[in-house]
């Protein structure tokens, strides 16, 4: 077990062993930082590659239909039939498009998602480059993805694109504010930004110790990574295909692997604040295995929610990010700061939580503390919810008092 | 020529090169293009002298925030967007030229001559910086702090009234 | 210094697997340009007017409001790490300072500057 554990770590210094005997150090160095940019970005990739036949799989299950099942044994060749279609379509570039915008726009998308996987620690010490401001540079990493997007809608002089693009990046702007204060808060409980701190202050995860920011965190992410309901950027029937309208062939699957590599980069970073990282519950497996387990059920949960939930409106979803969640994390660092100084899990450096019963204290206290304070939230905004529950309400047939057939159709 | 001088210059050039590029493109929008790749040189740089976090901070908040804010304005007005035929020089380039070169010797002899403090060789770098910072901002340096965040709001109710009036 | 040239490693890495992948479909795809195909996609119709959007202030505040609040949490980072090695006065610090820009936003709010109308 231990061995499995340390499987990839064990991989890698043979290899570096191997490279030292007729190398200079330096040489050493350089060419293992590389190759292990190269082996993450991969894995990255044939993630993506994966994740597509998954959603369209688990999409279509939930919507009562097989989804992809011609290409191999459950239609599990299907992204590989997807890539080649992708290789030999036309990349047809509109006229009058700035050449090198519009060629640098998917490019410049899929370079900030795959420097996300750089600080993510993805077993026991297994972190490519463990950065003491982890969180901050993958938050800095999302806003730096908002860029290519309006470079792609402004140069390929489509309307269409242009406004997809300006709504895009105003979507994920917006709510980016509620995502960095939830991390702020548990930045405040792990005393560190480091992402390896964060794993090990996790004797409980925080998930549990903060429920209220975990769920928000989820839904701050959905509409961080433009997905349903949060996509009103690429909804077919809204503004065509929004900023990639005039992209064809390898450059919009560039965009889409951009996308969909941005989900699991969120998905990691999810498992790693929230869950708990690597750290294995109850069953003694590998660390990496269990990150890749949380990770895929955190994309699974992504995946759920765009099989289940109807799009929201451009205007209710920056209201609901501006006037609820911006507010109700703000409170939340607030609140989990009067927390911590009573109940401290990190002093001066070092985890001061002590015991099964140390621990068992404090969850206590976080979970009491966030389902109070989840309470009165929900008891602030209690007309506007009321509000829209009755709009929901309105919209059926059988309250508009529609006949009996028309509401069987 | 070490790891850390070899991509000093890099930086350096990027940084520089775009800040060029910046001044010379014809059209606004690629103009806000070079604009955010003198930031990221400058992020760069930051790394290089050992503020991680101000590199970082300087990507968050420059490239993902005001790059953005200043691509939103172009983007808004059709004017601007427009014109790549609009002459690029008028008739007093030449007085320009002289006070620009006379300006850029005199900034070079002073950068030369000045006796900069430099650090000794084997100085270690700041660790823990962001830790650092956040001591400071609340023990000494804590009335900047709350004043910072006075500007903000000033910043923020003083945008507010002035988009709101058109 | 170590992390950073990793980091500095992915970025290329990361230029540099859509250039080739880009590079790789340019050789295997077909190129028959026609003036058509090369149209602006426009619902199936010609363009009409130049390409620029409506004006619609409401995207500019919202980038607006959020660089303030951007701004804001550069600052409340690092008093989140250095939190647990200070004193309880650090955390009435960070009151005042959190409190300024929720009035802040509560301003916005009253005044419709949050509001996509």
């Amino acid at each position: 077990m231990q061995a499995l554990d340390r499987l990839f770590i064990s991989i890698g210094r043979a290899f570096n062993s191997f490279l030292s005997q007729f190398l200079p150090p330096t040489a050493v160095t350089v060419i293992g930082m590389f190759l292990s940019a190269i082996i993450i970005s991969t894995f990255a990739a044939l993630v993506f590659m994966f994740l597509t036949w998954l959603e369209r799989k688990f999409v279509g299950r939930m919507q009562d239909r097989i989804g992809p099942n011609r290409v191999g044994p459950f239609g599990l060749l299907q992204p590989i039939a997807d890539a080649i279609k992708m290789f030999t379509k036309e990349l047809i570039t509109p006229e009058g498009a700035h050449k090198v915008a519009y060629n640098l726009a998917p490019i410049l998308a899929v370079a900030p998602v795959m420097m996300f996987f750089a600080v993510i620690p993805f077993g026991r010490d297994m972190v490519a480059a463990d950065l003491d401001v982890g969180v901050l540079y993958l938050v800095a990493l999302s806003s730096a993805t908002e860029v290519a997007i309006l470079m792609a809608g402004w140069a390929s002089r489509n309307k269409f694109a242009l406004l997809g693009a300006m709504r895009a990046v105003a979507q994920m702007l917006s709510y980016e504010v509620p995502l960095v204060l939830i991390l702020l808060a548990l930045v405040l409980m792990a005393g560190s930004m480091q992402l390896t701190e964060l794993v090990a202050a996790q004797g409980v995860p925080f998930a549990l110790l903060q429920p209220v920011a975990f769920l928000i965190f989820i839904v701050a992410a959905a509409a961080e990574l433009n997905r349903t309901p949060f996509d009103i950027p690429e909804a077919e029937s809204e503004l065509v295909a929004g900023y990639h309208t005039e992209y064809g062939g390898m450059k919009f699957g560039l965009f889409m692997m951009a996308e969909f590599i941005a989900a699991f980069g969120m998905a990691c970073l999810v498992t790693t604040v929230f869950l708990g990282g690597w750290r294995p519950w109850i069953i003694p497996l590998p660390s990496w295995l269990w990150f890749l387990i949380k990770a895929f059920a955190v994309l699974f949960v992504f995946i759920w929610f765009r099989g289940t939930f109807p799009r929201l409106r451009i205007d209710q979803l920056q209201a609901f990010c501006w006037k609820f969640l911006v507010p109700v994390t703000l409170l939340n660092v607030i609140v989990t700061g009067v927390v911590v100084t009573f109940f401290p899990i990190v002093r001066d450096g070092q985890i001061v939580v002590q015991g099964a019963g140390g621990w068992a204290v404090t969850t206590v206290v976080y979970f009491a503390t966030s389902v109070v304070f989840g309470l009165i939230i929900a008891w602030l905004y209690r007309r506007p919810t009321q509000q829209a529950l009755r709009q929901i309400e309105v919209g059926r047939p059988a309250a508009r008092g529609l006949s009996q057939e028309v509401q069987a159709a | 020529m070490t790891a850390e001088q070899f991509v000093f210059v890099v930086a350096a050039l990027i940084t520089l090169g775009s800040a060029v590029g910046m001044v010379t493109s014809r059209s606004v929008f690629v103009g806000a293009l070079w604009m955010i790749a003198v930031f990221g040189g400058v992020a760069a740089l930051f790394i290089l002298v050992g503020a991680g976090f101000l590199g970082i901070v300087q990507i968050l908040i420059y490239i993902g925030a005001i790059a953005v804010l200043i691509l939103f304005a172009i983007m808004l007005t059709p004017r601007v967007m427009g014109d790549p035929n609009a002459p690029r020089y008028n008739r007093q380039w030449p007085l320009v030229a002289v006070m620009t070169t006379g300006l850029a010797a005199v900034l070079t002899v002073l950068v030369l001559r000045t006796d900069w403090p430099l650090a000794q060789e084997g100085t270690p770098v700041i660790t823990g910086f962001a830790v650092e910072l956040g001591k400071g901002f609340m023990t000494t340096y804590i009335l900047p702090f709350e004043v910072a965040s006075v500007l903000l709001l000033v910043a923020l109710i003083g945008a507010i009234v002035i988009a709101r009036e058109e | 210094m170590k992390p950073y040239a990793v980091i500095g490693a992915f970025f290329v890495v990361g230029l540099i697997l859509p250039l080739v992948t880009v590079i790789g479909a340019t050789l295997l795809s077909p190129r028959k340009p026609n003036p058509i195909k090369g149209d602006i996609y426009e619902c199936g119709l010609k363009t009409v007017g130049e390409t620029w959007v409506q004006f619609k202030i409401q995207y500019y505040i919202y980038a607006l409001i959020f660089v303030i609040f951007d701004i804001e949490v550069v600052f409340l980072y690092p008093w989140a790490v250095a939190y647990n090695r200070l004193e309880l006065f650090a955390l009435v610090e960070m009151l005042i300072f959190a409190g300024i820009l929720l009035a802040g936003l509560l301003y916005a709010w009253r005044k419709g500057a949050l509001s996509w109308v």
